[in-house]
């Protein structure tokens, strides 16, 4: 019962894997990279919203 | 899509706190009624006769209204109230439409009379927390849209210019629930009121627990988590402990949980590359639940002080930890080894209420201790009276879930014990005996939980009567201006103002893991081995099984052998997943108050069943089953049997073609052959009766793989 024994069976399906995988890493690093890069200033300004009403 | 006015002018607007009244009201009344249920529900575990031994309030009936009324309607209408409060204040913007407020408040309330009515008549689908049947199904979808149509309006509409991070919440919660409630609802109808899954056997399984974890995950889980966002900081006056934090919680988050749903199914019939990968996102998801845990906590850093005074925070504050603790827990249950101890036992119910009372009820009460005196404009009528309920709801939390915890592992021990000779140890029955004194604690933790929940009720009522209530709040602030100057921008930035986007985005995050593990499942037909000898069931054991469900007997018994020497040696040969290809709807249940069924087919005699169903200690001593006296008076329902028999058929179980004429002449003959043998055993019955169709479903179960004793199984891929 192992999982690629199914999959195999979809035509085309290793696109599938691959296109998922790089959607992720390649959203995953970008989040984080914004994350990381953007001043503390915006995000200690975003953080205030619920308290400014 | 932004409101644009050239120059700074403020512009002055109301905030609408009718709607969040509603909602809070509603939080309230169905709060104690579905508390009051699971109370009720509890005592019948140890005290079967306080069901009265009517159909309407037997367990089997009662826990679906229970749960749905603890998730639909408590949790729901908490999460509706806080969101409208919430957002109209994140978004500066009164909500779009007071008439979309209104048609999703009383279309939700609709919803949840529809649920306390067709629930105890036995109407349900016989799928957990998606027990309501097809046209509540449509009319959820329909006011969830509403929802959505009303929630995105006010977010565009909006006059601020980022989205903080709560409203991210929302979104993915209206996203997944969308997609959840489609999937597990596509259903056959037969009549205006009864239909049959689309799936069935591991496929309908997969389905469930893809649906049912992930109910948990983005009906009982991110939008409370959205709540704790916005709440926490107002509460304790401070900003969140580390919004960078808070971002990546809710990507992280949203990706993992929706991967994890077949940790509900460890060593059953389902695939095991579909087992191990729902084990290792749940183990992945300690990372971000833990981050928002800590993000939460550390919040209140340096405001301990204020958690000593103020009642919105202590319920915050043990909230926040049974969500930590519940989500640790979580990943522990569904490593392979701990989960063959505590599946099927009470640990679940355990584990699923430090949640229930402690996360999502406690999470609740903050809010409506926070919302209601500002809305009217007063303070809290008696803190003191606050403060009791916070240690009577903590000490019920406590008596509640470690009976159980005790009782899981007693469960499971006792099953799994063997005498030096290799004798099961123990049977069924002392097993249950050895934790009733559990289950009288368990509801004595419960009952304080639902007299700390009337004292806040009183408490509320109290404030209102001494505040007047606003029900248009001023607010000012200046519209979202264009922005003139055009700088290049990081992408994330773009989506982080961009409802829409973020919506799109949520939904691929969502959509991709449940394609990857439903998909397979469902191109391949070979995925499902068929075994020879697995028959569709005949019309009468098909009626049996539907009352089978009516009855919601998965409630209390599994039908699911699981590959271990005890279960084995208890129940017989172990599941596979061939043998539930005619089961529209699965029945392999997740807890095992009764012993399992899955070989229950040929183990007593018809005449044992008939006397159990009337008096189940008249058969086995001590046994804490309900009555099931009427099914013993109320007749088969023969008109629906041709419907089904075509519904079966649409679904692809192979009845001959034409049989649904038949199907009736067919059932009569085989209810008439149990009445003649239940006759020789000095029973009188009319063949007609739904005991006897009951009767033919039990002793079917399991037996199409004994039916060939001679031959080793064979399970082939066709």
């Amino acid at each position: 019962m192992k999982f690629l024994h199914y999959v195999e069976k979809i035509s085309g399906v290793d696109i599938y894997g691959l296109a998922s995988l790089l959607i992720f890493v390649v959203f995953f690093t970008g989040m984080l990279t914004w994350v990381f890069k953007t001043k503390k200033k915006t995000f200690s300004e975003i953080s205030r919203i619920p308290l400014d009403n | 899509m932004q409101e644009s006015t050239p120059g700074m002018q403020v512009e002055k607007f109301y905030y609408d706190n009718k709607i969040v009244k509603a909602f809070g009201y509603a939080t309230i009344i169905f709060g104690l009624v579905g508390m009051l249920a699971g109370l009720w529900a509890a005592i019948q575990i140890y005290y079967p006769a306080i069901s009265l031994n009517l159909p309407a309030t037997t367990f089997g009936r009662l826990r679906p209204l229970h749960t749905n009324a603890i998730i639909f309607a408590f949790v729901g209408n908490a999460s509706f109230a806080g969101i409208y409060y919430s957002l109209q204040r994140l978004c500066k913007a009164r909500m779009f439409s007071d008439k979309l407020s209104w048609v999703h408040f009383w279309g939700w309330q609709l919803i949840i009379v529809a649920a306390a009515i067709t629930l105890p008549l036995g109407l349900t689908n016989g799928a957990e927390y998606a027990e309501l049947i097809w046209p509540i199904d449509i009319a959820i979808a329909l006011v969830w849209i509403i929802f959505g149509i009303n929630m995105f309006a006010t977010i565009i509409k909006r006059r601020e210019k980022h989205l903080y991070v709560a409203i991210w919440f929302y979104i993915a919660t209206w996203v997944t629930v969308a997609l959840l409630h489609i999937v597990r609802s596509i259903e056959l109808p037969y009549s205006a009121t009864g239909s049959y899954s689309w799936f069935a056997g591991v496929q309908d399984a997969l389905v469930q627990w893809w649906y049912g974890h992930n109910a948990v995950a983005f009906f009982l889980t991110t939008p409370v988590l959205g709540l704790m966002y916005y709440f926490l900081p107002k509460a304790a006056n401070r900003p969140v402990y580390s919004y960078r934090l808070s971002i990546i919680h809710f990507w992280a988050l949203i990706f993992i949980y929706i991967w994890a749903g077949p940790h509900h199914l460890l060593y059953t019939a389902l695939p095991d590359w579909a087992q191990s990968l729902g084990v290792v996102f749940s183990i992945m998801l300690i990372a971000p639940s833990w981050g928002g845990m800590l993000n939460g906590l550390f919040t209140l850093r340096g405001a301990w002080d204020k958690v000593r005074e103020d009642p919105v925070l202590k319920f915050m504050v043990v909230a926040i930890t049974c969500y930590g603790m519940a989500t640790f827990e979580g990943p522990l249950l569904s490593l392979k080894s701990v989960n063959a101890i505590s599946h099927f036992t009470d640990w679940t119910i355990a584990h699923v209420h430090i949640g229930g009372l402690g996360w999502n009820g406690f999470l609740a009460f903050a809010i409506l201790y926070y919302m209601i005196p500002k809305m009217w404009d007063t303070t809290l009528y008696s803190k003191k009276l606050a403060t009791n309920h916070f240690w009577l709801g903590t000490i019920g939390i406590i008596l509640y879930a470690v009976p159980m915890y005790w009782a899981g592992f007693e469960q499971s021990l006792n099953w799994k014990a063997f005498t030096p000779e290799g004798q099961l140890k123990f049977d069924f029955m002392e097993t249950v005996n050895n934790i009733k004194g559990m289950y009288v604690t368990r509801s004595i933790g419960g009952a304080l939980y639902l007299v700390g929940a009337i004292l806040m009720t009183y408490n509320l009522y109290k404030t209102i009567a001494k505040g007047k209530f606003i029900a248009n709040e001023a607010a000012e602030a200046a519209p979202i201006l264009k922005d003139s100057t055009k700088k290049k921008e990081f992408w994330h930035r773009v989506i982080e103002r961009k409802p829409v986007m973020m919506l799109v985005l949520s939904l691929i995050v969502v959509a991709i893991g449940g394609l990857i593990e439903i998909i397979p499942t469902f191109l391949v037909k070979s995925n499902i081995p068929t075994i020879a000898s697995v028959k569709p069931y005949t019309p009468l054991e098909l009626q049996g099984r539907d009352i089978y469900v009516r009855e919601g007997c998965y409630t209390c018994h599994s039908q699911m052998i699981r590959p271990f020497r005890d279960e084995v040696a208890r129940y017989g040969e172990y599941s596979k997943a061939g043998e539930f290809v005619y089961d529209h709807p699965f029945q392999w249940g997740s807890k095992r108050t009764g012993p399992d069924l899955a070989r229950e087919g040929g183990k007593y005699p018809d005449s044992w069943h008939y006397n159990h169903m009337y008096d189940p200690r008249s058969m086995s001593p001590g046994s804490i089953m309900p009555q099931y006296v009427w099914l013993l008076d109320d007749k088969i329902d023969t008109s629906s049997t041709p419907a089904k028999i075509r519904a079966m058929r649409t679904l692809g179980v192979p009845y001959p073609k034409g049989y649904d004429k038949l199907a009736n002449a067919d059932l009569m003959k085989q209810a008439g052959s149990i009445a003649a043998g239940l006759k020789n055993d000095k029973i009188e019955t009319a063949p007609n009766k739904e005991v006897i169709a009951l009767i033919a479903y039990l002793q079917r179960l399991g037996k199409d793989i004994k039916a060939e004793p001679k031959t080793p199984v064979a399970e082939t891929n066709k």
